[in-house]
């Protein structure tokens, strides 16, 4: 039951990918790539069902503090003020 | 086990569809504040119910197995990703559409910008 839901999860992370690409100006990239690390997030939590690893949930915890942080930075960023 | 069962591809059906939808209006909405409103309202949904549908499946294994199961340290590790997500996206998400407010990106057809000239301190 859980090969089909990451199935259609990667076909999601395709077309946020694809928005990525062609999305223009940098917030639209930057929100297409926070939409892509939140379901980078979910299909982690699935594939450590589906393998039976436990190690995969402590990886999708630590990349969805990570990508946390890194959008906080890239939004100050695109504001223009200083760190 | 059937109860549980149906209710983890009820959970998973609910998950996929919100998903779906917001990847969708990602990519057909105009500018960059109905992307955001799209992309990251749907997407947490329906991530929160992917990882419910984990919760349920592994903590059912975990107590049919007992006390020693190896899935208890999975069901508790995705209800701390559950919590971490719920978070970090709502605030990610105000701090990008303040960023693109901030860096003069206007909303498409808009006529009236309310916030227009109003310097929002900290």
């Amino acid at each position: 039951m859980w090969l089909p839901a990451a199935i259609v999860m990667v076909v999601c992370m395709l077309a946020c990918i694809a928005r990525i690409f062609i999305g223009p100006g940098a917030p639209t990239r930057l929100a297409a790539f926070d939409t892509t690390n939140t379901l980078v997030v979910a299909l982690m939590v699935v594939l450590a069902i589906m393998f039976e690893q436990v190690i995969f949930v402590d990886v999708a915890i630590v990349y969805a503090l990570l990508s946390f942080i890194m959008t906080l930075y890239v939004a100050r960023f695109i504001e223009g003020k200083k760190f | 086990m059937g109860a549980l069962n149906i209710v983890t591809y009820v959970f998973i059906g609910v998950g996929l569809f919100f998903n779906a939808v917001g990847s969708f209006g990602l990519n057909r909405f105009p500018d960059v504040y109905t992307r955001l409103h799209a992309a990251t309202k749907c997407t947490t949904f329906g991530s929160m119910f992917l990882i419910l549908a984990v919760i349920v499946q592994s903590a059912s294994i975990w107590v049919m197995e007992g006390a020693l199961s190896s899935q208890s340290v999975l069901s508790i590790h995705a209800i701390i990703a559950l919590v971490v997500l719920l978070i970090t996206n709502a605030t990610s998400a105000h701090a990008i559409a303040r960023a693109a407010h901030r860096s003069g990106e206007k909303p498409a057809r808009a006529v009236v910008d309310d916030l227009e000239g109003k310097d929002i301190n900290d």
